[in-house]
């Protein structure tokens, strides 16, 4: 058994995740690897010994700069082809879900995504995933190595540990159609504003507000209940409503009392962000759409009917 | 230009959707409809081939004979014709298999652009896109929010955990849009009209010339085994508002001492 984590960095450091599935996998299998690809990377090795990786693959090379997958994917296939890894994990990203599906096509390798742990049975690798919107959990297997495992986040706390970690530099070869997708620019967001990372009771709201002018509707009833409003990636993206309020995979994780959801389809980008929410309400014209999967309430109607009514209903009872 | 965009049935959502004991699979036999995550994709399609001004878009599909019932929707919204990969030897496809499919019947078409849309409703799975454009050896540009296609090149603009990146890439190449590239139109009367008129071809494995043996449960690397109930949420339910929607809610919220 010998298993590879792929390394995510941001600047000078291995990211949260990375480092939490590389500890999780060391626990479980001591000939654990770690691969960091980038350029100007060869520091970041010490980061990923003290999380336990055994050896730490380096690929450095000015052509890996930019964090776009398909060159990534070109590096870890040879790698895994040359060293025979019985199993790959990636914690989920934006940058390694395009690389685990890359990598699965290019080696014709089972990939299980959304796991939220994992466990040897057997001396083989199995992952345990939460399917439907959580509404049953599955024993995740793979009929031949190597296995492919995506860490759906926050799934395991980066545990120190000393590894060996023995640096190998690998050449790095290219595809022709690997580099063909270039960063032009890449803008950092920074994140101000009032945090709902700390509310009990959220309110909020996504695309099918119809336009920026419906977070009004949502601000009131916020207000009456106590609570604050947030956002998902699409209204962000779209200019409606603060980065700062966005719930999601690229935004903030909450875990409130109450999540009041209205207008929200619930893709999975905003589901891993407010999953852990004790008690989730929703509001959505689409009956169709995944929220109502994961919620305790669900509402098939118009919000903009049923969200000032209940704001009224809310104010008249609190008096 | 043509355009193909790789759209999906889904089941529809709620606490009636199962996987079934005996099979591992999903349980298909409730009510169906278009993933909606796929109308982004339809509908960035449907702009892209406006503003060249001539075009085709061709719905490519995986799935039972009858999920062209829930595909007629991107023809009413107005595709011009629909590919279905229909074989019972497809049925239980996971990534690698599904990826071989999609990618054989992909090639026949030869599109400048592959269109997904950001996830499957009821798998959850955000991966597919990656898988094949490596089959197809194109560049990929995933998460997209902002679309600009013009002079044989796509610019686009997308979100991740550190802020926005703006990538470019020539021609052919496949791109997932997010839900907030659009807004997807809702189909005429026209459209709905017209739509089962539009070519819409059922084809097997045989007929794409793709490998049996790498479709289905025999293309297929992964396993579910065992399934086990989730921590509970308490009973969940989902009600259509009569107009008594929001007193529901209080009460509800008022159960729970919310209010």
């Amino acid at each position: 058994m010998s298993t590879l984590v792929f390394l995510e960095h941001h600047g000078s450091s291995i990211q949260k995740g990375s480092l939490g599935v590389l500890s999780k996998a060391a626990a479980l299998d001591p000939d654990t690897s770690g691969v960091i690809i980038g350029s100007g990377v060869g520091d970041l090795a010490s980061q990923a010994a003290s999380y336990g990786a055994a050896k730490v693959f380096i690929a450095d090379d000015a052509s890996l700069e930019a964090p776009l997958p398909q060159a990534r994917v070109d590096v870890i296939s040879k790698l895994v082809r040359d060293q025979g890894f019985d199993a790959v994990l990636f914690a989920a990203s934006v940058l390694a879900a395009d690389v685990a599906g890359g990598v699965s096509a290019r080696l014709d390798a089972g990939l299980n995504w959304d796991l939220n742990d994992l466990a040897m049975e057997g001396g083989e690798l199995v992952g345990k995933r939460a399917a439907l919107g959580d509404s049953v959990y599955v024993d995740a297997g793979w009929t031949a190595a190597p296995r492919l495992g995506l860490v759906r986040s926050g799934s395991f706390e980066p545990t120190e540990t000393s590894g060996a970690g023995a640096v190998e530099n690998i050449p790095v070869e290219l595809e022709d159609f690997s580099s063909k997708a270039v960063m032009v620019e890449q803008a950092h967001e920074e994140s101000s504003g009032p945090s709902i990372e700390d509310a009990d009771i959220i309110v909020a709201g996504g695309r099918g507000l119809g336009a920026p002018e419906g977070f009004g509707i949502l601000e009131e009833l916020a207000k009456a209940l106590g609570g604050a409003v947030a956002s998902t990636r699409a209204v962000v993206d779209s200019g409606w409503y603060p980065y700062s309020t966005q719930v999601g995979q690229t935004g903030k994780t909450v875990s409130p009392k109450l999540y009041v959801a209205c207008g929200i389809s619930g893709a999975i980008q905003h589901k891993v962000g407010m999953q852990s929410s004790q008690v989730i309400v929703t509001v959505n014209k689409d009956g169709n759409a995944p929220i109502f999967d994961f919620s305790d309430l669900g509402v098939v109607g118009d919000l903009h009917e049923i969200v000032p009514a209940l704001t009224k209903l809310v104010q008249e009872r609190k008096g | 230009m043509k355009i193909a965009v790789c759209v999906k049935e889904v089941p529809e959502a709620g606490p009636n959707r199962r996987i079934d004991p005996a099979t591992k699979r999903m349980d298909r036999s409730g009510d169906k409809a278009l993933n909606a995550f796929d109308l982004n994709a339809v509908e960035a399609a449907l702009k892209i081939k406006e503003a060249s001004g001539d075009g085709e878009v061709v719905l490519v599909s995986m799935g039972p004979a009858k999920a062209l019932e829930s595909i007629r929707k991107g023809l009413a919204m107005g595709a011009d014709r629909a590919v279905l990969i229909a074989d019972d030897a497809a049925a239980g496809s996971d990534l690698v298999a599904t990826s071989y499919v999609l990618a054989t019947a992909l090639q026949r078409e030869t599109p400048d652009i592959v269109l997904f849309g950001q996830q499957a409703g009821d798998g959850d799975g955000a991966v597919l896109w990656a898988a094949v454009a490596d089959r197809l050896k194109m560049p990929v540009i995933s998460q997209i929010a902002e679309l600009d296609v013009s002079g044989g090149q796509v610019k686009a603009k997308r979100q991740t955990e550190f802020g926005y990146d703006t990538i470019q890439a020539p021609l052919p190449a496949v791109l997932a849009v997010s839900d907030a590239v659009n807004e997807p139109r809702y189909p005429s009367l026209k459209g709905i009209m017209g739509a089962k008129k539009k070519q819409q071809d059922v084809l097997s494995l045989a007929d794409i010339g793709a490998d049996a043996g790498r479709a289905g449960d025999a293309g297929s690397r992964t396993t579910v085994g065992a399934l086990n109930p989730p921590p509970s949420r308490g009973g969940s339910q989902k009600i259509e508002d009569d107009g008594t929607a929001a007193e529901k809610i209080l009460e509800f919220l008022m159960e729970r001492k919310f209010v």
